[in-house]
């Protein structure tokens, strides 16, 4: 597992996500998908958003570019995007922004493309958009996308459907459609999540390729801390709708402060290495409609029990910067005198049963 | 695609054959003599025998099965028992009421139900999406017949002396008449003609007659007539395409690649009607042809109320005067018809959608 | 997220559709338009049960000289000002001195005995059929499949027709052309389930426990079949209950003086623009019972969709 190396950092951001929430109002209560989240994105720099399914940071990404839908809705916070508010601006210029200065590509790339049109009309529909440009010329364009982006004979696969092509091939499109107008900003939401290993390294490369020759940057949205290792510069750790930890990525691997992102690191296989069980975070996400008290990771906290800790079942910590320029959402190192009181021995082994 | 449109052509061969099966066991089902019913009660034992020689009935019946075959495949369904005329002449004579009618119904059904069905699925919940669904619930659930009565009433005898009024049947008003177009054109075909029967079938099209005849009195009066009964007839098509095309309309803007297209920066209106409408319109297509049915059912029932001598108000006497020629005959072209619409629409289908041509 | 198990896991197949009848029944009642049809299904079937007691005549009672009514009088409606010394027939009279009120509420018993007998000899048959034709496979299955296709290739109200033909005019031929007009339908619905569920595991677990074939097929793979079957027969009932109406408008189904609301219509038909109470009561009989079944079908078929629980909620 390769660390990348950091570009400089200093450089103001691109994107600032402040207090975003997000919530499904559905026939079964309210779910928290996106609770008060706050992070950056620098100029030109890859930051991983790294959390396991269900903790909210698809509809982080897709709460940016305002495309909740109902029963969905953005309840409060802010997406400052070079200065601006982009929940608070009218539709007709969030429309303007999106695939042009912010764009984003998927989870499942032969779904997100329409199956009844070539894939050289849906890149062409971009230039279309964004810049009238006339078809002939934006047809050249796409065919040029095409090609850099890796496809193999780019003139005729421009006339194919989006059901001709494979996983890798359709992501790949994908990216030539994000990357037509050089956009300031790329979200990833598990760009490579459904493709074969040997592709998903070639996406990964092309993204950091494209990332590094336009400077735009990039949200990497995933699951895997492993591919953070390899791309990202900065990392946010999300857990049940909340940023649990925020740091370089150097910092993240080699001292992770928060438990869960401990939890998770210690659960990569690591190659060579004979463990005789990897091991795993007990227990799975809480219900997002039935949070409970305190600390959302509570429930599942090894430290916890450790430390002795009962305050964290009855007080949310608050993200805060435990070292210069790592922020943590944990009561290990935040300061909570006045509030803690030791866990009652009967509660403590009723809550060991309860692990498998 | 043209392997498709084969293979799906061939496959129609053995639904064609099993039609004219059914169709023959079903006429020999027939309780009652087809000697007493061709000539009558009193037919004495001889002039049946030679009826039954003359017919064919004295053979086996696979050879019967045979001869019906081929006489169908000639166009030959013998004579109508009550009008003494070829069951042919009399469906070349009734066909173009009866399309009028359902190309009309089918138009206003698709006209309307589509954007209904839309913006029903656009505004989820909205007062316009309840109003629009449950209009369609109802309409799904009209008798056809009841409606057309219930329209002839309000148009004919409530709006009475207002510029709504409308008559409550018959193809034209009295003292109009469609001139058929080679007589217009003063093509001079006889009745003997062998092209005598297409112009004839073509004429029978008023709507398209009075066109090509620059007619546009007969033309306009011909449209005012059929308000009524393309209405009536129209209102089961409309509600289940319209609550298809909502449904289909949601499920469509669920998927991954409308999520694309916003993201890309396309406005919504564009969003919907060119990346959700075309594959929205995929199971409605599919829908239409089955609506040739709905049509067909709606179409007895309209025709038998409207007073138009169509298709089905023709079967229907048929079935009352048993005139099993013509049941028969009449039943045989409906179902091969039915099975042609379906045909063309299959294969239209995979026009649409690219996905199928690979397969 | 907690995400449910997966339904299939589970091992018996009266487990899974017991818990899926009580998840059904739940979403059911969630639905507005289920909620409407089932109320109004379970009022005519009160009106049916109750017809003597909620209709103030006999359905086919001569009121001539009984009472002082005229040949299809106007509906009398006290209420609604009808002078009080005149007897109340709040639907009017028809061209036989009869309460056409008492007329339509007794129509509701035919309707939904046509609507329920059809449907059920043809799910019979169809469910027969379907499920041989699934479970053997071969040429049974090619048989019985494009024979249904054939009778699918006629309009279903043509086939009803020509059927009639053959069996003759009356109500109980016209059931059974509508019940053979719906058969290939079910057997096209229990086919297709039969053939998706038999290679799931569970049947083939029971056929390692040594399960015979008709064992396998009507203990575990009917009842899985069950869910798509009842949403076909609800919106069947409706079709079948609109297409015997039509029957009858046409004069080839019940015959008078059965108070059956075709039949009623389908008589008066030529006195609409003089006596319009006589069609249009009938007539709104037959919208309400076939919009019942509609809605109450529909709503079957939301509650039973796997895919709909899962809508509304995000990744």
């Amino acid at each position: 597992m390769a660390i990348r190396k950091r570009k400089p950092n200093g450089s103001a951001p691109i994107l600032e996500v402040r207090n975003l929430t997000t919530y499904f109002y559905t026939e079964d209560g309210v779910v928290k998908a996106v609770d008060g989240v706050d992070f950056f994105v620098r100029h030109g720099e890859v930051l991983g958003l790294v959390g396991e399914s269900g903790c909210g940071k698809s509809i982080t990404s897709l709460s940016i570019l305002r495309l909740i839908d109902r029963p969905g809705e953005i309840v409060a916070g802010e997406v400052v995007f070079e200065g601006d508010d982009l929940l608070k601006k009218p539709m007709a210029d969030m429309v303007d922004i999106r695939g042009d200065r912010i764009s984003m590509i998927f989870q499942q790339p032969k779904s997100s493309l329409n199956p009844v049109f070539t894939i050289g009309d849906q890149i062409v529909e971009v230039f279309e958009i964004h810049e009238q440009a006339d078809k002939e010329a934006a047809w050249e364009k796409a065919v040029g996308l095409l090609r850099l982006v890796g496809i193999a004979d780019p003139e005729s696969k421009a006339h194919t459907y989006p059901h001709q092509l494979s996983g890798g091939q359709a992501q790949r499109v994908m990216i030539a459609m994000a990357m037509a107008l050089q956009p300031e900003l790329l979200i990833a939401d598990e760009p490579t999540t459904a493709l074969d290993v040997t592709i998903q390294a070639q996406i990964l490369d092309l993204i950091r390729e494209l990332n590094e020759a336009t400077g735009t940057a990039v949200i990497l949205i995933t699951h895997d801390l492993g591919l953070i290792a390899e791309m990202a510069d900065r990392v946010a750790v999300m857990y049940a709708g909340r940023i649990v930890e925020e740091v370089e990525v150097e910092t993240l691997f080699k001292q992770a402060l928060h438990p869960y992102t401990q939890g998770l690191i210690d659960s990569i296989p690591v190659l060579g290495a004979v463990k005789e069980r990897l091991n795993t975070i007990p227990g799975g996400v809480p219900n997002l409609i039935d949070l409970p008290p305190g600390c959302r990771f509570a429930p599942r906290c090894r430290a916890r029990e450790e430390y002795g800790l009962s305050i964290c079942t009855e007080v949310e910590p608050s993200l805060a910067e435990a070292k210069p320029g790592h922020k943590v959402r944990c009561w290990l190192y935040e300061d909570h005198s006045g509030h803690d009181a030791p866990l009652k021995p009967r509660e403590a082994k009723a809550r060991k049963k309860d692990r498998p | 695609m043209k392997q498709f449109a084969i293979r799906r052509i061939l496959y129609t061969i053995p639904v064609l054959l099993g039609i004219l099966v059914v169709t023959f066991v079903i006429a020999r089902l027939i309780p009652g003599d087809p000697c007493t019913a061709a000539l009558g009660e009193r037919a004495t034992q001889s002039a049946c025998n030679a009826f039954n020689k003359r017919m064919g009935l004295d053979k086996p019946i696979y050879v019967q099965l045979g001869i019906y075959m081929a006489d169908v495949l000639r166009g030959d369904f013998g004579n109508s028992i009550r009008f003494h005329r070829p069951v042919s002449t009399l469906l070349l004579e009734k066909l173009p009421v009866t399309i009028e009618l359902g190309v009309i119904a089918l138009l206003l059904a698709t006209i309307i139900g589509i954007p209904a069905g839309i913006l029903s699925a656009v505004r989820r919940n909205s007062t316009t999406d309840v109003v629009t669904m449950v209009a369609a619930n109802v309409g799904v659930s009209m008798p056809v017949y009841w409606l057309g009565l219930m329209l002839q009433y309000l148009f004919a005898i409530l709006l009475k002396d207002t510029f709504l009024w409308l008559e409550p049947g018959k193809r034209l008003s009295a003292g109009l008449s469609s001139i058929p177009f080679y007589k217009a054109w003063g093509l001079g075909i006889s009745t003997t003609s062998a092209l005598y029967p297409a112009v004839e079938f073509i004429s029978n099209f008023f709507l398209f007659n009075s066109v090509i005849t620059f007619d546009f009195v007969v033309l306009g009066d011909a449209l005012k007539h059929l308000i009524l009964p393309s209405l009536a007839l129209s209102t089961i098509p409309m509600a289940i395409i319209a609550r298809i095309t909502r449904s289909s309309m949601l499920e469509v803007l669920s998927q991954d690649y409308i999520r694309t297209a916003r993201a890309k920066g396309l406005v919504e209106r564009m969003v919907v009607l060119k990346h959700a409408l075309r594959n929205a319109l995929l199971p409605v297509v599919t829908i239409l042809g089955l609506q040739a049915g709905t049509l067909f059912a709606g179409a007895v029932l309209t025709e038998s109320i409207f007073s138009l001598a169509g298709v089905g108000r023709s079967l229907f006497d048929a079935i009352t005067g048993r005139d099993f020629p013509v049941i028969q005959g009449f039943t045989v072209v409906i179902a091969i018809g039915y099975v042609a619409v379906n045909l063309v629409v299959d294969i239209s289908y995979a026009y649409i959608d690219p996905r199928i041509k690979l397969e | 997220m907690t995400s449910i198990p997966e339904a299939a896991a589970l091992p018996a197949a009266s487990l899974r559709s017991n818990s899926l009848l009580r998840l059904t029944l739940r979403r059911l009642t969630r639905q507005r338009n289920a909620r409407v049809g089932l109320t109004i299904l379970i009022s005519l079937i009160l009106v049916a049960a109750f017809a003597p007691l909620i209709a103030p005549y006999e359905p086919n009672r001569d009121l001539i000289g009984i009472e002082p009514v005229t040949q299809r009088q106007k509906p009398c409606i006290h209420l609604l000002g009808c002078p009080a010394d005149q007897p109340q027939h709040i639907m009017g009279i028809d061209a036989n001195y009869r309460d056409v009120f008492s007329r339509v509420v007794y129509g509701t018993r035919v309707s939904l005995m046509v609507g329920f007998t059809t449907i059920g000899m043809a799910i019979l048959v169809g469910t027969l059929l379907g499920a041989v034709a699934g479970y053997a496979g071969g040429w049974a299955d090619n048989v019985i499949m494009r024979f249904m296709d054939v009778l699918l290739a006629f309009p279903g109200f043509l086939l009803a027709i020509a059927i009639i033909t053959v069996l003759g005019r009356g109500l109980q031929n016209a059931l059974y052309a509508i019940a053979i007009v719906n058969i290939p339908h079910f057997a096209r619905v229990v086919r297709a389930s039969v053939l998706s569920i038999k290679e799931q595991e569970f049947v083939a677990a029971t056929r390692a426990l040594g399960a015979s074939d008709t064992r396998i097929l009507f203990l575990r793979i009917l009842p899985n079949a069950l869910p798509p079957l009842i949403v076909q027969g609800t919106l069947g009932i409706a079709g079948a209950i609109l297409e015997a109406a039509a029957l009858s408008f046409l004069g080839i189904g019940a015959q008078p003086p059965t108070p059956e609301w075709g039949t009623m219509l389908g008589t008066e038909r030529n006195q609409v623009f003089t006596a319009p109470h006589l069609v249009f009561f009938p007539g709104i009989a037959i919208m309400i019972t076939v919009l019942a079944f509609n809605l109450l079908g529909d709503g079957l078929r939301d509650a039973m969709d796997p895919r709909l629980a899962q809508v509304s909620k995000p990744r």
